[in-house]
C-alpha cells in the first residue's frame, strides 16, 4: 500500500507526519506493532440489582502517548458497546469492527454458560485487536481511555459528551435517519460497493448457516459413533477366534470417533467465529455506506436549496464548501478503509478455509493410519494361518 | 468338499424381473422372479464352455426349498435366506420390496444361499435341490409330494420340550446361549451402523451446499473468484462420493445379516436336540412307571400312593385273572417301550454326533467369513479415507490460491 491510500482523513483528527508513518507500519508489518492487547479471565459479579461478567483487558505498549507501558483493567460488555458507539460517532465512514451480539438468538437458558462466555471473550479480544490494527482507529482517544482508565475514571468519562447516538443501535440509527438522499449523486464506485455488499451479505449469511449445519451433522455423527465401537467389544466377549479382530475394529472406530471430535472442535474454533464475524461485518458495511449517503445527502439538499435562492449565494457558498469537504473526506476515508477491509477479508477467508481443509485432511489421515495398521495386523495373521495350514 | 455340487456346477442368480400374476385367491399380485443360471464346470478344456441352463424362480419357491431342507436335515445348520422385508434401513434406503436396490441385494443374497447349499457336503447331494436348479416345471408339486410337512415338528411341541427337558447335552445349551448372544449383538450392531450411515450421509451431503454459494460468491470477487469456484467443485465431488461408499457398505451389512439369520438356524438344531432329548426322557419315564405298575401288580404291594391303588381299595380288589391280564399287557408294552427307548437313544446319539460335526464345520466357516468381512470393512474405510484426502488436498490448494 502506498502512503496515499493509507491517508484516512477524519474530520475530528489532526493529521501529523508521525501518525502517518505509524499507519503505514501497521498495515504491512505486524512485527513492528507497538500495542498488544489481550482479553481474558472472565469473572462474574453479583450485585443486588444484576449479575454481569467482567473481562480482564491487558495492554502492553511502547507508545509515547501512553503514560505507562502496561495496563490492566476490567471491562464489561456495556463498556465495549460504549467504545464502539464512540468510534462510530467519531468516524462515521470508517469500518468499525463488529462486536459479539448482545443477546443469543437461539434462546439459551443460561446467559452465562461457559461456552457462551468463552465465545464472547474471543470475539471481544478480536474486536480490540482489530481496532489496534486499524491505521486511524488505533489512535482514537476513547480507545486509549478504554484501555487505560480505572473503572471509576471510565464511568465519569462516559457521562461526558454526546452519548445519545452511541446508545442507539446501528440499525436503529440507519432506519431513523430521515435524510434518505445521497443516492442520486452517488459516485459510481459507491454504487458498486453497495451492489457488492448486498450480494456479499446474502452469501455470507448462507455460508454461516451451512457451516452451522455441517457442525450439527458432525456432532450427530460423533454421537452415533460413540456407541458403534463398544458393540464390537461386546461381541468379542462371545467369540474366541475372531475376538482379536473384533477388538481391533472397536479400537479403530473409537480412534476415528476421537478424530471426529477434533474435527468438530476445529470448526467451532475457527470457521464458525470467522463467518459470524463477517456476517456482522456485512451489516456494518451496509450501515457505513448509508452514512456516507447521508453525508452526501446533506450536501445535495443544501445545493438544491441554494439553486432556488440566487440572491444569498455568497452566504451559502461557505457552508456548501464545508459540506463538500466533509463529503470528500468521508468518501476518501471510506474508500481507503474499504480497500483495507477487502484485503483483510480475502486474507481471512483464505486462511480460514485453508484451515478447514487442513482440519479435514488431518482427520482423514488419522483415520487412514488407524485402519491401515489394523489391516496390517489382520493380514499378518492370515499369512501365519496359511503357512501353518500348508505344513503337513 | 471334494464331491460337492459347487465344484461341478457354476450357479448364478443373474437377473431379477418384475412380474404380475394371479395368486392363490385369484387376485392380481406383483412379484419379482429371479433367473437361476447353471452351467457344468468343464475341468479339462479351457476354450470350451458348456451351455447355460436357466429357469425362473420366485422368493416363495426359495422358501419352500429351505423349509424342505430344514425339516429333512434337522441336524444340519441350514443356510439362511436373505431377509424377506428390508430391515435395518437408514433413511435413504427404501423399505420397499420393489425398490431396485433392495431387489439387487436380494438377488445377490439368493445366489449366495444357493452357493452355500451347493458347497455343503451333505445338502448338495439332495435331489430336490438339484431339481430346484434344473427342473423348470412341477418342482413345487414334487416337493409337496414328499410329504415333508408332516415330518415338521410343531412349534408348540418344541417350546414345551425346551422348557421341560431335564438333561440336554451341555454343548447344545451353550450353543443356544451363544446363538442368542450372536443374534442380539449383530442386530444391535446393524441398527447402530444404519444410524451411523445416516449421519455420515448427512455430513457429506451438507458440504454439497458449499458448491452453489461459492459459485455465486465468486461472481462478485475478482481475485478470490477462481479459487472459490474450483473449491466449490471439489465440495460437490466430496458430497457425491458418499453414495458409492454407502452402497458398498450395504454389502458388508448383508454379510453380517447372513450370520444374524444363521443364529436362527443354529437355534433350530438345538431345538431339535431338545425335542429328541425330551422325547427320550418322556419315553424313559413312561417305561419306568409301567415297570413300576407291573411290579406292584405282581407283588400286590402298593409302594407309592396312587389313585388307582385307592380306587381298587375302595371298590374292591381285582380278581387274579384280571390282574394277570393287566400284567401281560404291561409286559408287552414294557418290551415295546424298551425297544423304542433303545432306538430313540441311538437316534439321539447319532443326531448329536452328526449335528455336532456340522456345527464344527459351521464354526470354521463363520470364523473365516466374519474375519474376512471385518477385513473388507477396514478396506472400505481405507478407501473412504483416501478419497477424502484427495478431495480435501485439492480443495486446500484452491483455497490457498484465493
Amino acid at each position: 500500500t502506498s502512503l496515499g491510500e493509507v491517508n484516512s482523513f477524519s474530520p475530528s483528527m489532526p493529521i501529523s507526519p508521525s501518525s502517518m508513518i505509524n499507519q503505514y507500519k501497521f498495515e504491512d508489518e505486524p512485527e513492528l506493532r507497538d500495542l498488544f492487547i489481550t482479553v481474558d479471565d472472565p469473572e462474574s459479579h453479583i450485585t443486588a440489582i444484576e449479575t454481569f461478567i467482567t473481562y480482564r483487558v491487558v495492554t502492553k505498549t511502547s507508545r509515547g502517548e501512553f503514560d505507562s507501558s502496561e495496563y490492566e483493567v476490567r471491562r464489561r460488555y456495556q463498556d465495549f458497546l460504549w467504545l464502539k458507539g464512540k468510534l462510530e460517532e467519531a468516524h462515521p465512514t470508517l469500518i468499525i469492527p463488529p462486536l459479539p451480539e448482545k443477546f443469543i438468538m437461539k434462546g439459551m437458558v443460561e446467559r452465562f454458560n461457559d461456552e457462551f462466555i468463552e465465545t464472547r471473550r474471543k470475539a471481544l479480544h478480536k474486536f480490540l485487536n482489530r481496532i489496534a490494527d486499524h491505521p486511524t482507529l488505533t489512535f482514537n482517544e476513547d480507545f486509549k481511555i478504554f484501555l487505560t482508565a480505572q473503572a471509576w475514571e471510565l464511568s465519569s468519562h462516559k457521562k461526558q459528551g454526546p452519548g445519545l447516538l452511541s446508545r442507539m443501535g446501528q440499525t436503529v440509527r440507519a432506519v431513523a435517519s430521515s435524510v434518505r438522499g445521497g443516492v442520486k449523486n452517488r459516485p459510481e464506485m459507491f454504487t458498486e460497493m453497495n451492489d457488492y455488499m448486498e450480494t456479499f451479505s446474502q452469501k455470507i449469511n448462507v455460508l454461516d448457516k451451512i457451516a452451522h449445519r455441517i457442525y450439527k451433522e458432525e456432532r450427530e455423527y460423533f454421537n452415533e459413533m460413540k456407541e458403534y465401537g463398544p458393540i464390537h467389544t461386546l461381541w468379542s466377549a462371545s467369540e474366541e477366534d475372531i475376538a482379536d479382530s473384533l477388538k481391533g475394529v472397536a479400537s479403530c472406530i473409537d480412534k476415528c470417533c476421537k478424530a471426529t471430535e477434533k474435527r468438530m472442535a476445529g470448526l467451532s474454533e475457527n470457521l464458525l467465529p470467522i463467518l459470524h464475524e463477517y456476517v456482522l461485518y456485512s451489516e456494518i458495511l451496509m450501515g457505513v455506506l448509508k452514512r456516507r449517503d447521508q453525508i452526501q445527502g446533506e450536501l445535495d439538499s443544501k445545493v438544491d436549496a441554494l439553486a432556488n435562492k440566487k440572491t444569498e449565494k455568497d452566504l451559502f457558498s461557505e457552508e456548501i464548501g464545508k459540506l463538500e469537504d466533509k463529503v470528500e473526506c468521508a468518501n476518501n476515508a471510506l474508500k481507503a478503509d474499504w480497500d483495507r477491509w477487502k484485503q483483510n477479508m480475502q486474507c481471512d477467508m483464505r486462511s480460514t478455509f485453508t484451515n478447514v481443509a487442513e482440519n479435514n485432511l488431518r482427520y482423514y489421515e488419522e483415520c487412514l493410519a488407524t485402519w491401515e495398521s489394523f489391516l496390517a495386523s489382520q493380514t499378518v495373521d492370515l499369512h501365519v494361518e496359511e503357512d501353518s495350514e500348508d505344513r503337513p | 468338499m471334494e464331491d460337492c455340487l459347487a465344484k461341478k456346477m457354476e450357479i448364478t442368480v443373474s437377473e431379477a424381473e418384475k412380474r404380475t400374476g394371479r395368486n392363490a385367491m385369484n387376485m392380481q399380485e406383483t412379484y419379482t422372479a429371479y433367473l437361476i443360471e447353471t452351467r457344468a464346470v468343464e475341468s479339462q478344456s479351457e476354450g470350451q464352455c458348456a451351455p447355460v441352463d436357466s429357469l425362473w424362480r420366485r422368493y416363495s419357491e426359495f422358501e419352500l426349498l429351505r423349509n424342505y431342507l430344514s425339516v429333512t436335515y434337522p441336524h444340519i445348520v441350514v443356510p439362511p435366506l436373505p431377509e424377506k422385508r428390508a430391515d435395518f434401513v437408514w433413511h435413504k434406503l427404501s423399505a420397499d420390496n420393489m425398490d431396485p436396490d433392495f431387489v439387487e441385494r436380494r438377488r445377490i443374497g439368493l445366489e449366495n444361499f444357493l452357493l452355500r447349499v451347493a458347497s455343503h457336503p451333505i445338502l448338495c447331494q439332495e435331489k430336490i435341490f438339484y431339481s430346484f436348479l434344473t427342473q423348470e416345471g412341477g418342482w413345487k408339486e414334487m416337493v409337496n409330494e414328499t410329504g415333508f410337512q408332516l415330518k415338521a415338528d410343531s412349534r408348540l411341541k418344541a417350546l414345551n420340550a425346551t422348557f421341560r427337558v431335564k438333561n440336554p447335552d451341555k454343548r447344545f445349551t451353550e450353543l443356544k446361549h451363544y446363538s442368542d448372544e450372536l443374534q442380539s449383538v449383530i442386530s444391535h450392531l446393524l441398527r447402530v451402523r444404519a444410524r451411523v450411515a445416516d449421519r455420515l450421509y448427512g455430513v457429506y451431503k451438507v458440504h454439497g451446499n458449499y458448491g452453489r454459494v461459492f459459485s455465486e460468491w465468486s461472481a462478485i470477487e475478482k481475485e478470490m473468484g477462481d479459487g472459490l469456484q474450483s473449491a466449490g467443485h471439489h465440495m460437490d465431488v466430496y458430497a457425491a462420493s458418499i453414495d458409492d461408499i454407502l452402497e458398498e457398505e450395504e454389502h458388508y451389512a448383508d454379510q453380517l445379516k447372513e450370520y444374524l439369520f444363521y443364529a436362527e438356524a443354529l437355534r433350530a438344531v438345538c431345538r431339535k436336540h431338545e425335542l429328541m432329548q425330551y422325547d427320550l426322557e418322556m419315553a424313559a419315564q413312561d417305561l419306568t412307571s409301567k415297570k413300576q405298575q407291573c411290579e406292584e401288580l405282581a407283588t400286590g404291594t402298593v409302594r407309592t400312593f396312587s389313585l388307582k391303588g385307592m380306587t381298587s381299595k375302595l371298590f374292591g380288589q381285582e380278581t387274579p385273572e384280571q390282574r394277570e391280564a393287566k400284567i401281560k399287557v404291561l409286559e408287552e408294552q414294557i418290551q415295546e417301550g424298551e425297544e423304542q427307548l433303545k432306538s430313540k437313544n441311538l437316534e439321539g446319539r447319532d443326531f448329536v454326533k452328526s449335528a455336532w460335526a456340522d456345527i464344527e464345520r459351521f464354526k470354521e466357516q463363520k470364523n473365516h467369513d466374519l474375519k474376512e468381512a471385518l477385513i473388507s470393512y477396514a478396506v472400505m474405510q481405507i478407501s473412504m479415507c483416501k478419497k477424502g484426502i484427495q478431495v480435501w488436498t485439492n480443495a486446500k490448494e484452491c483455497f490457498s490460491k484465493m
